[in-house]
């Protein structure tokens, strides 16, 4: 091959993977009308896609696409043609168009079209994916979307509880069987040591030979069975029958389901040819296969009838892959063609019978054919297909099939038991199709029916005319038809060894013939013994509708779901906050306490600076405010919140003798503005005046105690831990480093705020970061608030006193609060521009700035201050933030890392040097996040007054005048 | 002077616990602010104390890291304190919210039913 055609084959790959996701995008922009051609277009494309395609993977060619994505580590996205993911991909473009015509024709005039054909088209596009990936884990990560689309479609009018739960069940089933798969291609790519499926596929006695393989083949299984509703995971498709018809016919008929047996089918080389494939495998498609088409025959939605019979067929074509043979597979390839050709016939039929007579009910539909003459004669091709009437494409299929069960192949009991489980399968096939053909289509026209029915439109008829057209050329000329495309997917699946099958119509009077014969007879008899019965006994055969998997399933979600869990929350767990605390302190107590234990030691030399009288009595004070606030919060809230801001006071003070000045300010600043918000916020809890019930109780004197025994020995604990740190000598750490480098690499003095702007910087974006959620997040929790009732009336200093006197409350103080505005400005500024080398910066900028409106606030009210001021807090947040981020991106241009900093002194006429560090505009992002996130928090809550008096104006208009 | 702010931050730290511990929700805001000067109080004294020599360097010359306070505790506190106040604000906005919707100041948001 040229190398440039190559390319261009390559590219078209490349388009048909990406081509149904990038539709989908589109299709959800567009109008109804243009929502259906513009899918049908894309799914026409990938089919002209696939067709000139076709050359580069005949003769079982592989056409390969190696994408980098991370390419550092090895990752890559490779795509992967060859025959038979070609065949499965143009079955699933070509029952898509199909679909999508029919649908257009099936939802006209429903709502959300434009949704629906987005989601089919994702669907495809992660259909697609399954067959095109070239590696297994990728394969995997399509493989969940699928669950994923597939879950939406179901879901899609969602109005419906039916359609909801049979969504919930299909996706929980099918993802739990990929999380399966998922491990077991772990497994099998840890045993291969490569992820890449032409590396898996070569490694198949490596695989089988490795001890793991069970478990691998196992897990694999499981995600393959779930997805193919195999027994005892048969019970999701059921439900998923409350999707739109068209969904029924593309995904749960024609092709998602399909995805299992295509693993199967993919992965034989790698993992079949054992024993326990064949008998896992082979015996479980039986076992679905039989239970499937009891159960079908007995149904009474004609819908359900189908899934059914789907489960059914889908076990058939399981069983084939099981047995392996290259005959089998290339039997298993063409069902899989065969029965999508003919099932999706049958669910729109199913579709249009349900639309024009307003029921899907057997037992009241009857002589169609009279008035829907066309559809009737199309389904009964397409049923007949299903039963395996011969010069019809399900006879061929089904005819290897039975062939294949007859011939020997390993010998054991479950081979010896083939052929009659495989004719007992086929008799309950051709009883339901005669069931359904007979009881719908035949007999006297019925009057039970909702409408009068008449035939569909032609966009509904004619996707059903093709595929049924389909089923009678590949009946007749079925090597002209799919021969060589078929045969194609055999060699790609099986390898060099695999010699092309000539399907032909007639092989003489065989044994498979014969087999044939008898399940046509036996079944038509069987039909005839129970059509009495049947319409009036319940959906399913005698003894077995009352097992039904999706009762057991449900009752198991309900235990594991909601009963478990709540009963184990109950023993393990408390919704109560108090014991969780307790628990937790304790734990972290006795956490401290053994890793000190037998390791814990006073520095023999202790390093102590002197007693400092003064210091002792500072901290007497802290202490005893420190304890007065923990016994006054109960009932003297203020009191306690002024204890707190002593001990807040002197902390400061310690910050400030110990050399952290800094932090010293910091501390000062972050006091005044957290006292002024407790203040705000115990406007809105109201005063506790009577003693709360039951607490002097014993219970809650033990339970004090008990709390007062853990809070000393916490205490204690933690004194004792930091007497021993703070006596042992200094660890020289990166500190140094940073003291030594702060003025040369940042260009400050002030080693902590070079620090912060600068060496971890970074930390102190997502600090800012924090800071601006946390105000937000109180802005917008505020919105919502309602107050306590008893806590929306006046309070009592103000109704108990008249406006004159509000006029000239505080006087005094509040005409010097408005003085200090501007005097707060300045400090603000001379805080910001020593920051970098002195004691300041941008944070303690910022809240003096927030103290400055805050004060403004305190001394007149929320009113006259808006109305002289423009305060706009989420801007001044957005604006830091931004600053912040834009000084970060700056460093990219001269191709440093976000947030390298850059220092230098600026000489300006009359100030003198001045600090121009790239950190200062970081700074300056900090000081307005700072700011605008703390007056918006104190301005959330101050308006809460305002809110209040409108909330009482409204509820009592005379009492406000 | 160590023996008194190892005494400080023990008495910071029970307090701020005992508050923790109990049922009204001012009571736990209390000491969750008490508990915050407690620990950093505690992080910064890893640092040891040191007297009169703030981490402020002169402009150039030969710098002795051994004759100023270690700067990284000190850097750390001051993130502290604002995450602090950052989370006490969200957390008082919070209380009230939820003495509003529920009527009690019980951090359960019930009252404890009568044993």
């Amino acid at each position: 091959m040229e190398p440039m055609a190559g390319v261009a084959l390559q590219n078209q790959l490349l388009l048909l993977a990406v081509l149904p996701f990038a539709a989908a995008l589109l299709v959800a922009t567009l109008p109804q009308r243009a929502s259906a051609l513009v899918a049908g277009l894309s799914m026409a494309l990938a089919l002209m896609l696939l067709a000139a395609l076709a050359p580069a993977v005949a003769d079982g060619a592989v056409l390969r696409v190696e994408l980098d994505w991370v390419p550092s580590a090895g990752l890559g996205l490779p795509l992967r043609l060859d025959g038979f993911a070609w065949l499965f991909a143009t079955l699933v473009s070509a029952i898509g168009l199909l679909v999508v015509i029919y649908a257009s024709g099936y939802m006209a005039g429903k709502d959300g079209l434009p949704r629906f054909f987005a989601l089919l088209l994702g669907f495809t596009g992660a259909m697609q994916g399954i067959l095109l990936s070239g590696n297994i884990l990728m394969l995997v990560v399509f493989w969940e979307l699928t669950s994923l689309f597939s879950f939406l479609l179901i879901g899609f009018w969602h109005k419906g509880a039916a359609a909801r739960d049979g969504a919930r069940t299909a996706l929980l089933v099918t993802a739990g069987g990929g999380l399966c798969l998922l491990l077991g291609m772990l497994i099998v790519g840890q045993i291969v040591g490569s992820y890449g499926l032409d590396a898996v596929l070569a490694a198949g006695p490596q695989i089988i030979g490795h001890p793991l393989y069970g478990l691998a083949l196992t897990l694999v299984l499981i995600g393959a069975f779930t997805k193919s509703a195999q027994f005892p995971f048969h019970f999701w498709l059921p439900g998923a029958m409350s999707a739109p018809t068209p969904v029924s016919a593309f995904l749960h008929s024609a092709t998602m389901v399909k995805a299992g047996v295509f693993l199967l089918i993919r992965f034989s080389p790698a993992l079949g040819g054992t024993e326990a494939w064949f008998l896992a495998v082979t015996g479980t498609g039986m076992a679905t296969m039989l239970i499937g088409g009891l159960i079908a025959i007995f149904r009474h939605d004609l819908k359900g009838l189908l899934a059914y019979s789907t489960i059914s067929h889908l076990g058939l074509i399981t069983a084939l892959a099981g047995i392996g043979s290259p005959g089998a597979i290339l039997a298993a390839i063409f069902h899989i063609v065969n029965h999508a050709m003919f099932k999706a016939a049958l669910f729109m039929t199913a579709g249009a019978v349900d639309q024009q007579t307003g029921t899907r009910d057997i037992r009241r539909l009857g002589g169609l054919r009279r008035t829907m003459p066309l559809t009737a004669g199309l389904a009964i091709v397409a049923s007949a297909a299903m039963a395996g009437v011969p010069l019809l494409n399900g006879f061929l299929s089904k005819e290897m099939f039975l062939a294949e069960a007859a011939s020997w192949h390993n010998g054991t009991v479950m081979d010896d038991a083939l052929p009659y489980l495989a004719v007992v399968g086929s008799v309950f096939s051709v009883a339901y199709s005669v069931r359904l053909v007979i009881t719908v289509f035949f007999g006297p026209p019925s009057k039970k029916l909702p409408k009068a029915p008449s035939e569909p439109g032609w966009a509904m008829s004619l996707p059903v005319a093709v595929l049924a057209a389909g089923c009678l050329a590949v009946g007749l000329v079925p090597m002209l038809a799919v021969g060589t495309f078929v045969n194609g997917a055999g060699l790609s699946v099986i390898g060099p060894d695999f010699t092309p099958a000539t399907i032909a119509i007639w092989h003489g009077f065989n044994e498979a013939l014969m087999l044939s014969v008898v399940a046509f007879v036996v079944g038509i008899a069987l039909w005839l013994s129970l059509r009495a019965q049947i319409p009036l006994g319940p959906e399913g055969p005698a003894l077995l509708h009352r097992l039904r998997g999706q009762t057991v399933f449900d009752r198991v979600m309900l235990k594991l779901g909601w009963v478990y869990p709540r009963r184990l929350m109950s023993w393990i767990s408390t919704e109560r906050l108090q014991p969780q605390l307790r628990l937790l302190v304790v734990a972290a107590a006795l956490a401290a306490g053994a890793a000190a234990w037998g390791a814990f030691a006073f520095a023999e030399v202790r390093r102590l600076n002197d007693f400092s009288a003064g210091f002792a009595l500072m901290w007497l004070v802290g202490a005893g405010c420190a304890i007065g606030a923990a016994a006054q919060a109960k009932y003297h809230r203020f009191a306690a919140l002024v204890m707190l801001g002593g001990a807040g006071l002197v902390t400061c003070l310690t910050f400030a003798w110990l050399s952290a000045p800094d932090l010293a300010v910091t501390q000062l600043l972050v006091e005044v503005v957290t006292t002024a918000l407790l203040l705000l916020g115990l406007r809105w809890l109201p005063q506790r005046r009577a003693a709360i019930q039951g607490d002097n109780s014993a219970q809650a004197r033990r339970r004090r105690a008990q709390d007062l025994v853990i809070a000393v020995v916490g205490g204690t604990g933690i004194a004792t831990v930091a007497y021993a740190m703070m006596t042992r000598p200094l660890v020289r750490n990166v500190g140094d480093w940073f003291l030594a480098n702060a003025y040369y690499e940042g260009g400050g003095t002030n080693v902590v705020n070079v620090i912060l702007v600068d060496f971890r910087a970074f930390d102190t974006f997502g600090e800012i970061a924090v800071l601006a959620v946390v105000a937000l997040t109180v802005y917008s929790l505020l919105r919502r608030f309602r107050p306590a009732p008893e806590s929306i009336k006046q309070p009592d200093q103000q109704s108990q006193t008249n406006s004159r006197m509000l006029d000239d409350y505080l006087m005094v103080p509040s005409v010097i609060m408005i003085w200090m505005f501007p005097v707060l400005m300045m400090i603000a500024a001379y805080f910001f521009f020593r920051g970098h080398d002195l004691p300041g910066g941008g944070f303690a900028a910022g809240v003096t700035m927030a103290i400055a409106f805050l004060l403004q606030y305190l001394a007149t009210n929320v009113r006259w201050v808006e109305a002289r001021l423009t305060v706009l807090p989420t801007r001044w947040i957005g604006i830091g933030l931004l600053i912040a981020v834009a000084t970060g991106m700056a460093s990219w241009i001269f191709g440093y890392p976000f947030l390298t900093a850059y220092a230098q002194y600026v000489t300006l006429p009359l100030i003198g040097d001045v600090p121009a560090a790239t950190a200062l505009v970081f700074d300056l992002g900090v000081f307005a996040l700072v700011m605008g996130a703390t007056v918006l928090m104190l301005i959330a809550i101050a308006h809460q007054s305002l809110r209040a008096a409108r909330l009482r104006e409204h509820d009592d208009p005379e009492e406000t005048r | 002077m160590e023996l008194t702010l190892s005494f400080a931050i023990g008495v910071l730290t029970a307090s701020g616990i005992w508050l923790l511990l109990r049922p009204r929700s001012f009571q736990v805001i209390i000491g969750l602010c008490l508990l915050s000067y407690a620990v950093n109080l505690f992080i910064f004294s890893m640092g040891r104390l040191t007297l009169g020599a703030p981490a402020i360097m002169p402009k150039g010359g030969f710098i002795d890291p051994t004759r100023y306070a270690d700067p990284v505790p000190q850097a750390l506190v001051l993130t502290a304190i604002v995450i602090s106040f950052a989370t006490t604000a969200l957390f008082l906005v919070v209380m009230i919210a939820a003495r509003g919707f529920t009527g009690t100041d019980h951090v359960d948001g019930k009252e404890r039913e009568p044993q």
